[in-house]
């Protein structure tokens, strides 16, 4: 089971998709999670304090928007973490924790700057771009597992 | 020199970190929002259930989510869609009940996704039925300059 990257990070069909073929999606909502959970001087704890945007510095310049740093604080260690992503290109709509459009093209770069095994594709809109998306997620994945039993039988080997 | 400030750690807070949110969505035909939550109950788990307008979040500990999850999915694999929720149900950040009405942050982007579900549906039935699509995906065009200005004109007249 691999930790895969998912671009929009808060979607439900690619979470939906990428568990139901027996991987972990790494998503926003679990960061949101942890983050509002965990007991902190903050009561209730709220989203984003000004810790964030100093996490950011790792993600972004100084210079880059405290929101587009805050953001990254979270998304940040969800791509370092990621052994695999898949990315949705130019998705019609984002909002909520989407919103924040140089925030989604800082994503994208830096899944795209890690050396892991990448999709890109579009949300569908007839049925067979439909049932082309669903196949291309399963056939990407399948592979990820193939690649991993792979890899494992080779260090036995050696 | 500051004496360090000291933050209590309840069993209660303990709990709450173990506890996960799920939204379930359903896109069927032959099942309603209302059979998900009647599968909730029948389940008798540690879990808190609420039925909204675009599907049914469930919260309770990691395992006990988990099975009512599975069990709720099992009842038509390829209609019934599942995402985290960071927040608590009736959260009062993100309710509106309590944020003076409209749509809570991020329910736009759900409901983009729920609109496209149909076709996520077939692609999965076409999936395991070992069906492979008749065409690939079209790129997008951008709206050519020459139709764009006929359009205008058109209107104009």
């Amino acid at each position: 089971m691999a930790q895969i990257i998912i671009y929009p990070t808060t979607s439900l069909i690619l979470s939906d998709l990428v568990r139901r073929f027996g991987h972990e999606p790494l998503v926003m909502m679990e960061q949101i999670r942890e983050k509002i959970n965990t007991v902190g001087i903050d009561s209730p704890p709220l989203n984003i304090t000004g810790q964030e945007p100093k996490k950011g510095l790792k993600y972004a310049a100084v210079e880059v928007p405290a929101g587009v740093r805050g953001r990254m604080a979270l998304v940040g260690p969800l791509i370092d973490s990621a052994e695999a992503g898949i990315i949705v290109d130019e998705p019609d709509i984002a909002f909520g924790c989407m919103g924040c459009a140089r925030t989604n093209e800082l994503t994208k770069y830096l899944i795209r700057q890690r050396d892991i095994p990448l999709l890109e594709i579009y949300y569908p809109r007839t049925e067979d771009e439909g049932k082309e998306f669903v196949k291309q997620i399963a056939t990407f994945l399948k592979e990820l597992n193939n690649n991993s039993k792979n890899s494992e039988s080779e260090e036995e080997a050696n | 020199m500051k004496p360090k400030r000291v933050i209590k750690i309840s069993s209660e807070d303990e709990k709450k970190k173990d506890n996960i949110t799920r939204i379930i969505v359903t896109n069927s035909e032959s099942m309603l929002p209302s059979d998900v939550m009647m599968k909730v109950y029948h389940s008798s788990s540690d879990v808190t259930a609420k039925e909204t307008c675009f599907g049914t979040m469930i919260n309770g500990p990691i395992e006990s989510v988990n099975k009512v999850v599975e069990d709720v999915v099992s009842m038509d694999p390829n209609h019934i869609f599942v995402k985290d929720r960071g927040f608590l149900p009736g959260d009062e950040r993100r309710c509106r009940s309590s944020r003076g009405g409209g749509p809570r942050p991020g329910f736009h982007f759900l409901r983009e996704e729920v609109n496209t579900l149909p076709l996520i549906s077939k692609g999965l039935e076409a999936y395991y039925k070992g069906e492979s699509p008749s065409s690939g995906f079209e790129a997008k065009q951008k709206l050519d300059a020459f139709k764009l200005k006929y359009i205008i004109e058109s209107e104009e007249m």
